[in-house]
């Protein structure tokens, strides 16, 4: 019950993977906010070494840059089990600090397109260093157990037929990955679906992560976008901690996917 | 399964705290330190003559040159208040209510003062513009200054 996901092994067959998509992918997924060194310059160099304090240690982002100390020689199939299902190639499980639980719900094309653009980012011989996790969270094939708990596939927004509201959907619900902070965890670090976007305590210890729902957030489709685009709140305080790196990310996408995901937030219960 | 003494987990996702976008409330909520309130109401007074730039961008203010350059003449000199008797040592996030000074301004002033100086410059660049197209691309210039603070001195809402 708690093995590994197994490999699927024609991952978007018939798809021509298309790096310069994927770069839009890379973005709204923010890859490089957490998996850039510290304080770097160079956001295409994913060489690893943030750390990220939690009550259960503290983990440290991996080199996934394209080369031998990074994901170098990696496959698709493998890739994309890594990304959605949380499973190393090894056939290990990855903590949840990675954000997996969001990220199952991406397209195969995307999947393709993402690992394309990233053969084309410079390669870093970092070594990745092991996390800081005390037992019993040491114990990796535990992770298994808590997927089978939490790992929830389906998305949380029902179906509809509108289209800029299931674009919304699947960048808020996967890629860019919001409710990972903005919604409230339990006390095993599974994400409490029935408060989605609802706000959090701050990880740090102090503070709060802010609830994004109408009910909390009285903005308009047009302030979201205006917030997304230059980080401007309705009245011009600006963003910061780690959501200058989002404003950052999603200031590269297409106003269109900017829209959409205000949508979505209107749309919230 | 629950084991005994656990605690939430919550992941961080970078070094330091989470930072959020703020409401109003935050720029107006009441410290029991003087000094934290000084800094929320230069903070206000940034956020007002910023306001005023981005009604003109916007086209909701018709452009006036005495206006705007009286906005990023305000922000300049915002920018370039002294510092020693505003962020007073242990004045931090947590160490005084209502405060969202991360440590980082007194372990790295230089890096701190750095970013007043893109504020300045941002500002700087604004006072001649010439029409609304003009402010609008100035602005991006001055969010930029903003979110270069905000993102390492600035802590989480409280």
């Amino acid at each position: 019950m708690t093995r590994p996901a197994p490999l699927v092994q024609d991952i978007a067959a018939g798809h021509d993977a298309d790096a310069a998509r994927g770069a839009l992918v890379f973005a709204a997924a923010g890859c490089a906010s957490c998996h850039t060194a510290p304080k770097a310059e160079d956001k295409t160099l994913l060489a690893g070494g943030m750390a990220f304090a939690s009550d259960f240690g503290t983990f440290y982002a991996p080199n996934i840059s394209p080369g031998a100390a990074g994901i170098g020689g990696w496959d698709l199939p493998q890739f994309a089990r890594a990304v959605r299902e949380g499973v190393s190639p090894e056939g290990a499980h990855y903590y949840p600090a990675f954000p997996y639980g969001s990220y199952v719900r991406m397209t195969d094309a995307d999947v393709a397109d993402l690992f394309a653009y990233m053969q084309t980012l410079p390669a870093s011989d970092r070594v990745s260093q092991p996390h800081d996790v005390g037992f019993p969270f040491n114990i990796r094939r535990g992770l298994g157990l808590w997927k089978v708990l939490y790992m929830d596939r389906s998305n949380v927004m029902a179906e509809s037929a509108d289209p800029m509201l299931m674009r919304g959907r699947y960048l808020v619900e996967a890629l860019a990955h919001c409710g990972e902070c903005h919604t409230p965890r339990d006390g095993l670090g599974g994400l409490m679906r029935d408060q989605w976007l609802t706000g959090a305590p701050n990880p740090s210890g102090k503070g709060e992560i802010p609830g994004i729902t109408p009910a909390q957030l009285d903005w308009s489709e047009g302030d979201l976008v205006e917030y997304f685009t230059s980080g401007f709140t309705p009245e011009y305080d600006s963003a910061g901690g780690s959501m200058v790196a989002v404003v950052e990310n999603l200031s590269k996408l297409p106003v269109e996917d900017r829209q959409a995901i205000a949508a979505y937030l209107k749309a919230l219960p | 399964m629950k084991f005994a003494n656990i605690k939430s987990l919550t992941v961080l996702l970078t070094v330091g705290a989470v930072s959020t976008a703020s409401f109003a409330a935050s720029h107006e909520s009441k410290s029991s330190n003087a000094a934290v309130n000084a800094r929320h109401a230069q903070m206000q007074m940034v956020s007002y003559s910023i306001g005023l730039l981005g009604a003109v961008a916007k086209g909701e203010m018709d452009y006036s040159a005495e206006m705007v350059s009286s906005a990023a003449k305000n922000l300049q000199a915002l920018a370039r208040m002294d510092k020693a008797s505003l962020w007073i040592a242990g004045t931090e996030q947590g160490a005084v209510d209502g405060s969202r000074a991360k440590a980082e301004i007194w372990s790295d002033p230089d890096g701190f003062a750095a970013t007043f100086k893109q504020m300045d410059d941002a500002a700087t660049a604004l006072i001649d513009a010439a029409d609304a197209g003009a402010v609008g691309a100035g602005m991006g210039a001055l969010g930029g200054a903003c979110k270069a603070c905000h993102e390492k001195y600035r802590g989480p809402k409280n």
